[in-house]
């Protein structure tokens, strides 16, 4: 059966290839090119700069500045929304209270939660978005969560939360969080259904409590998981576009305190028709991106345990 | 995971996954080539998308045209279809129907309407394509760049349409039915390529009956407003109210205001970017410090800075606060939430000290920019629904439908009109030749409506001195005005 055999092979790499080449692969060349360009967008044709979109980038301080607020989600989003995907799931599956026959349970009504968390990942961003902008609208009657805060006496801190300066980020990085640690609970709980049982039956047997399971035996078990998780999450938080258009004050305000790479770059293109600048960024997000993907990998590599 | 099973194909001594035959490393090896190989040949396709429609020119060739008659001055071409991309914000789109309506009927022509917001991400690609649409409502927060397509030649050049009589009266050319200043605003060096079809009157918007039942008179200084805002703070009322999330809507009153007591010779020097404007112009200073003021004694409804357009227009409505700058689509937007007898009103720019403009001044400015696009498949079609919207039937329409005013001059003389039309018609003839027309915004929006909202709204929310306001924007103008990617633009009057 030899003679068959490439020809079998391309037949079926052929297609997918020719598809990816021409909705992935081509618009990523095509952004190189254009970001050596002027291009405006507007027409038909464009002048070659060279490298001058770069330069403009890198004296930039807007992009900076845009920069700088994903690195901080970066840094936290992933970070809190995994910690409390795991969490929730090992409470769901391993947490619960030691019945009769059964060596691991979750806590009562898991079944619901897993439920309820899961559901704002079925909802649209866009509607998630201005669930939440209405939440933190600032009128102290109509806003949501400041007139829960005022029903339970807590005036004090009422807020202007995405006009606040200080504040607005992390009003915008909590949302990303609520809405995706719900998938995380279900991929992690899907992970930890594959742990074998008899190795919960043997920590238990030598005594070992929630904390020490969960330390010791969970999370080094689910490690590709969660790195897996990580570098999804991680380029979600660099991401962030449809949440701080839709919600932010002023486009990335106030006062630019939410500006965020993919942001810059959709003024650059569709307000000031740069397209050629923006492209440049575009090249710019790739590379921020690869390298944390790759730095990602590359580091949190571990042994692997078969089971 | 990908990584971790990649690392056990390698050939790392002592590696226990090493089970998988060499023939599927080698599909592997094989199909990465493949792939390595692709990404070149893409790079030669890939040169279409900035390479479609330029240069040729090849759309002006197969333009409609029909014969000229003196029904038909533009010469339409009967039964030859039109496209039209109209901005369904403030105003709706039923306005631009019933021309097209009328158009449908007289030239026997399908007439494709397409209403939407986002007008800018919709059309750069047809734009870039070489098949944009005939007529195009160029409104809102994300609109196209009319300099970009004015000095790129894809805008159809409308003096023909000045000149051709108008509907109403076949000894009247066009040119004379409309208001002088649309005819300024609309165009680019010596080409009138933009319609601006509707008149914005913009201002300080209040409830009429709200100030008589409380017995409070509209203000006709900066310092009479301090202190009625004084009197509605201890009347437990919010004195203003502002869009936080759109600072720039509070520029519709504070650049105004600057260009009123500084005079348009001096705004002027600011729309052109000229160094030091903002600093040497006592205007500036004296408005800034009028808002650092308002702000210092919280004279704002609290949590503003976080509201919509919407929101604000709600709690305005409601009664929550007494004042609020706005546009006049302001009547038609915040209908559904206006009470019936909330006795809408507009007042004019406030008197400050060595004012260079009178007092009854007002901003007041050509709005709803239409074009023609020259590149498209029936740019006379376009230019004759546009002469169809400026008769007097569609002006009446139009206020009566969205309660604005069209450039067609007196075309609402005997209709009946909303309180907030009616006011905004008694202001605009106050104020007679004293009205201000500003270019910055429409300019250099990244300017206005990114880099001095964020300082604005900073400084409305009492975080920002007037001083380092005045000084930053300064700055940001200085840099755009430096920065060559960005075209530029000079007025003279």
């Amino acid at each position: 059966m030899q003679h068959g055999k490439y020809r079998f092979i391309v037949g079926f790499l052929a297609p997918p290839l020719l598809i990816y080449a021409v909705f992935v692969v081509s618009p990523f060349v095509q952004a190189f090119q254009i970001s050596m360009t002027d291009w405006s967008g507007l027409v038909g044709t464009a002048r070659f700069v060279g490298l001058d979109n770069f330069v403009r980038l890198w004296e930039s301080d807007e992009f900076w500045n845009a920069l700088w607020h994903n690195v901080s989600m970066l840094a936290f989003v992933p970070l809190v929304t995994l910690a409390l995907g795991l969490f929730f799931a090992f409470m769901l599956n391993v947490g619960g209270r030691r019945r009769k026959n059964e060596v691991v349970t979750g806590v009562a009504g898991s079944r619901f939660y897993k439920f309820v968390f899961f559901f704002p990942q079925v909802v649209s961003v866009t509607i998630i978005a201005v669930i939440w902008f209405n939440i933190y609208n600032p009128d102290p009657a109509d806003g949501m969560l400041n007139s829960l805060l005022g029903a339970v006496g807590l005036d004090g801190l009422q807020n202007a939360w995405l006009g606040e300066k200080s504040l607005a980020l992390w009003c915008i990085s909590a949302v990303m969080v609520w809405g995706h640690v719900g998938f995380y609970v279900v991929l992690f709980s899907a992970a930890m259904a594959s742990i074998p049982r008899d190795i919960y039956e043997a920590a238990l047997l030598d005594g070992a409590g929630r904390f020490p399971t969960f330390f010791r035996i969970t999370l080094p078990l689910l490690w590709d998981t969660v790195q897996t998780g990580w570098v999804y999450m991680g380029i979600i938080a660099l991401d962030a576009f449809a949440l701080v258009q839709i919600m932010s004050v002023n486009m990335g305000g106030p006062d630019g305190a939410t500006d965020v790479m993919p942001l810059r770059l959709y003024l650059t293109a569709f307000r000031d028709s740069q397209y050629g600048y923006a492209a440049a960024m575009g090249v710019a997000m790739l590379v921020v991106t690869m390298a944390f993907a790759v730095l990602t990998l590359r580091f949190a590599r571990r042994e692997r345990i078969e089971y | 995971m990908g990584s971790t099973s990649a690392r056990n194909d390698g050939s790392t001594p002592g590696d226990t996954g090493g089970h998988a035959g060499p023939g599927r490393r080698d599909l592997i090896k094989r199909s990465a080539a493949l792939g390595l190989l692709t990404v070149p040949a893409m790079g030669l396709l890939s040169a279409c998308a900035t390479g479609g429609g330029g240069g040729g020119g090849g759309g002006d060739t197969t333009a409609a045209a029909g014969e000229k008659t003196a029904k038909n001055p533009l010469g339409v071409k009967e039964g030859a279809p039109l496209e039209a991309f109209i901005f369904k914000g403030g105003l709706g789109d039923q306005y631009a129907k019933d021309a097209e309506a009328d158009y449908k009927a007289t030239y026997k022509a399908e007439v494709k309407h397409t209403g939407t917001q986002q007008v800018g991400p919709k059309l750069t690609p047809r734009f870039a394509g070489g098949n944009p649409p005939d007529v195009i409502d160029n409104s809102g927060a994300d609109h196209l760049d009319m300099n970009k397509l004015s000095t790129q030649g894809q805008l159809q050049d409308l003096a023909a349409l000045l000149d051709a009589p108008s509907l109403d009266d076949p000894a009247k050319k066009v040119r004379d039915t409309i208001h002088p200043s649309t005819i300024e605003k609309g165009m680019h060096g010596d080409t009138f390529d933009v319609l601006y079809y509707a008149f914005t009157v913009y201002g300080t918007w209040y409830s009429q009956k709200l100030l008589d039942a409380r017995g409070w008179a509209y203000p006709k200084t900066l310092d009479e407003m301090v202190a009625l805002c004084g009197e509605i703070k201890k009347a437990g009322l919010a004195p203003w109210t502002y869009a936080g999330k759109y600072p720039y809507y509070v520029h519709f009153n504070l650049f105004a205001q600057i260009a009123k007591i500084g005079g348009m010779e001096k705004w002027i020097a600011i729309d052109n970017l000229e160094p030091n404007a903002w600093t040497s112009n006592d205007g500036v200073r004296q408005v800034v410090e009028h808002y650092e003021e308002l702000a210092a004694k919280k004279y704002f409804l609290e949590g503003s800075q976080g509201l919509t357009h919407i929101q604000s227009q709600t709690a305005w409505n409601k009664g929550k606060a007494v004042f609020l700058p706005n546009g006049s689509w302001v009547e038609n937007e915040s209908a559904p939430t206006t009470p019936g007898d909330f006795g809408m009103a507009v007042g004019a720019l406030f008197d400050g000290g060595g004012d260079k403009l009178p007092h009854g001044t007002l901003r007041a400015e050509p709005s709803e920019p239409y074009l023609v696009s020259a590149k498209g498949a029936n740019p006379i079609g376009g230019m004759e629904l546009l002469r169809i919207m400026l008769s007097k039937k569609h002006a009446q329409n139009f206020a009566t439908k969205v309660k604005s005013l069209t450039c067609v001059v007196d075309a609402t003389e005997g209709m009946t009109l909303s309180p907030g039309l009616a006011s905004a018609s008694k202001v605009f003839k106050e104020a007679g030749e004293n009205l201000i027309s500003l270019q910055l915004q429409e300019w250099y929006p990244a300017l206005t409506d990114e880099k001095i909202g964020g300082l604005t709204g900073q400084l409305l929310a009492g975080e920002l001195k007037a001083a380092d306001w005045i000084r930053k924007t300064q700055a940001e103008a200085d840099k755009v005005a430096k920065d060559g990617s960005v075209t530029k633009f000079k007025r003279t009057a």
